[in-house]
């Protein structure tokens, strides 16, 4: 324990009896005040920014036919076009009838797939626990868990508003340009754009359904790429060091990055400004999202170090088997489901048929990389590893993200393939080569083939799709389609965001471990983190032989301290 | 009296059990266990890595039965609980002093 700052895990590894000490109340204090600021800020923020008076909508629609359809051929139809004679709208009223649809399409399409996303943090909880041990399964699902509420806090405040502040209108849904406030700067003679300045708290002048559909979805981005390092760094992260992660990446590292990309910032201005094809795309998220989540867990493991008994004294690497391996297939599967929102919800638009092609896109390079990843393993180990084959389908599943939009089925198909290939050489690479501990292979799946997933933008896109994306006139074509430039942007954002992002995320684990500690003691890591972390086993009834098989040359097994009255026990 | 103590393969448990009541055991006790003996645990594979595990899940029966029957019962679980690889598990056979059964108070080959 290093620091005179105490946080409420490290005043129960004392023991809660001795009662509430003048650092216990310090903590207190501290929270009370940030909380406090957090509500003065806000509130503050709200009374100066007044949301615009609402708009008085058209007549009421006509009453619905009064005789049942079972057929459904006779349900809608002219009566059902607002207009303010019943039955005879104008050209005028059909013609915004045919708008407003169009955008209450889209505006559906991006928060139904948005909840899609949402419901991947699940996916996430259980492939990181399944691909732990059994002492530390609660500390590993809530850490899933609470990134989904403190990530969203934490992006209202302010992780929105840089991300997004500047990006102009949303096309797709109204096209009212709220978010107009980009931060820039002005090097070689351009604008570089580096951070937004609008939608803190999304107070008044951003109260808006476009605006709240576009955080909604962009949200749940946020906290895909914030759930990703606590599988890399499970198993011996203190949970207090975790919340100050948990904030920290959804309040300034991904929005920033995030915003060069997605925000209008400047890599994504590489086309306008350079000539560098589109500039840096990224259509769901490979690197914005995966890449800056595997390299985080990089950091992090790196700051964090390897777990007890993982490595011996000659360097050599130990297995430590997952606890619940049908809780990481299920896991990963929810993942798949997810990813349907994932990457044809970032069109942000129904109206955008191109989803087809991206939903099938993303549904074979997770196969391939399923596939490919079982094949390696087999043929290199002897058996098909079930832990090595969800996660070449979920490396797959990264790889396509960015790419999904602008290839054709048989690049899909290829691109799953490589990423099933490179996850396992990457997740082995990683263990033995680079001695870097990543429990649930992390850095593998999102670091390696996230960046593979741009890359590969940058060389299969087929100039089918992507007409005047990020301002640059013509489709998005790849090295092999007669791109070139579009890889050299490419390659540009990886490095960006490798460099960016490494960066900053070492230098706070690095900071909070020096001033705060970022790992549990040896004691607490052998017992498991569990009851020292959270009060609680997450399997209170098998802490027993099953436990010590897995221990791993941890013989520290000890019996829970309370007991259970007789007649619960029966 | 002799008390038996049979360490079996877990698939054979349901043999074993319908040997013994079917030659008219009554009751018997089980527990899962772990340990290792010649078969000196195995190995298994995790994202390339090998690793052995040394204490193999085994279950421990244990019968207690009149001094008659002891040799027959034996010879029943051994039958039962064969399969010829190695792991099958070993029988203990011990002298017992005396037993009771709780409700009655019976004592000796009354109460089992």
């Amino acid at each position: 324990m290093t620091g005179a700052f105490l946080f409420p895990g490290d005043a129960f590894a004392r023991g809660p009896q001795e009662g509430m000490t003048v650092k216990d109340l310090r903590w207190r204090i501290a929270v009370a005040v940030i909380v406090a600021c957090l509500f003065a800020v806000g509130g503050w923020v709200f009374a100066q920014d007044k949301p615009t008076a609402p708009v008085v909508a058209a007549a009421a629609p006509a009453p619905p036919p009064s005789k049942p359809d079972p057929a459904g051929t006779a349900t809608g139809g002219i009566a059902d076009v607002t207009a303010k004679t019943a039955g005879k709208p104008t050209l005028d009223e059909i013609a915004d009838f045919a708008g407003h649809n169009r955008v209450s399409l889209n505006l559906m399409w991006t928060l139904l797939t948005g909840f899609l996303v949402m419901f991947m943090q699940a996916g996430f909880a259980l492939v990181e626990t399944g691909f732990t041990r059994a002492k530390n399964v609660a500390h590993t699902m809530m850490m899933n868990f609470m990134v989904y509420a403190i990530g969203m806090t934490g992006y209202w405040i302010c992780g929105f508003a840089l991300h997004m502040g500047g990006l102009g209108a949303i096309s797709t849904m109204g096209g009212t340009g709220l978010l107009d406030s980009e931060f820039t700067i002005s090097l070689f003679g351009k604008d570089f754009g580096l951070f937004g300045m609008k939608g803190f708290f999304l107070a008044g002048s951003t109260y808006d359904v476009a605006v709240f559909a576009l955080f909604l979805f962009q949200m749940v981005f946020m906290d895909t790429a914030a759930t990703i390092p606590t599988g890399a760094m499970a198993e011996r992260w203190k949970f207090s060091s975790f919340v100050a992660f948990a904030f920290f990446i959804s309040m300034f590292s991904y929005p920033i990055f995030a915003n060069w990309v997605w925000g209008g910032g400047w890599l994504s201005q590489l086309g306008k400004n350079f000539g560098l094809g589109h500039g840096h795309v990224d259509f769901a998220g490979s690197s914005v999202v995966h890449m800056v989540g595997g390299v985080t867990a990089l950091a992090g493991a790196m700051v964090l170090g390897p777990r007890i008994g993982k490595y011996n004294k000659d360097g050599t690497a130990n297995p430590i088997p997952g606890h619940n391996i049908p809780m990481g297939v299920l896991g990963c599967f929810i993942l798949a489901f997810g990813w349907f929102g994932f990457n044809p919800g970032s069109t942000l638009a129904a109206s955008d048929l191109r989803i087809s092609v991206v939903a099938v896109n993303t549904m074979l390079a997770s196969a391939s990389g399923a596939i490919f990843a079982m094949f390696y393993m087999w043929l290199k180990y002897g058996k098909p590893d079930p832990s090595m084959m969800v996660n070449g389908m979920l490396a797959g599943l990264v790889a396509i993200t960015a790419p999904c939009a602008f290839v054709s089925s048989f690049w899909a198909f290829f691109i799953g393939a490589v990423s099933g290939l490179l996850v396992c050489w990457a997740a082995i690479f990683i263990e033995t080569v680079w001695r870097i501990d990543d429990p649930v292979g992390a850095v593998a799946v999102h670091g390696f083939n996230g960046a593979w997933g741009v890359l590969s933008l940058g060389l299969f896109s087929d100039g089918t799709y992507g007409e005047g994306f990020n301002g640059v006139e013509g489709t998005v074509r790849g090295l092999f389609y007669g791109g070139a430039s579009q890889f050299v942007a490419q390659i540009i954002g990886t490095v960006t965001c490798i460099v960016f992002i490494f960066a900053v995320s070492w230098a706070f684990f690095k900071a909070y471990a020096v001033v705060f500690g970022m790992r549990v003691s040896p004691e607490v890591e052998l017992e498991g983190l569990d009851v020292p972390e959270m009060g609680v086993h997450g399997y209170p009834e098998i802490q027993g032989p099953a436990t010590l098989v897995h221990a791993m040359g941890a013989s520290s097994a000890k019996a829970p301290s309370f007991t259970v009255a007789p007649e619960r026990a029966r | 009296m002799k008390k038996i103590e049979a360490i079996i393969k877990p698939f054979k448990l349901e043999d074993v059990k319908a040997a013994l009541t079917g030659a008219g055991i009554v009751g018997m006790t089980v527990s899962e266990v772990r340990g290792f003996g010649r078969q000196k645990g195995h190995t298994e594979m995790y994202r390339g890595g090998e690793y052995t595990v040394d204490f193999l899940p085994k279950m421990k029966i244990e019968v207690v039965v009149p001094d008659g029957l002891a040799e027959k019962v034996v010879a029943l679980i051994v039958a039962a609980a064969k399969t010829g690889s190695i792991g099958d598990g070993k029988v203990f056979v011990e002298p017992l002093d005396d037993a009771m059964r709780i409700r009655t108070g019976e004592r000796g080959d009354n109460a089992v």
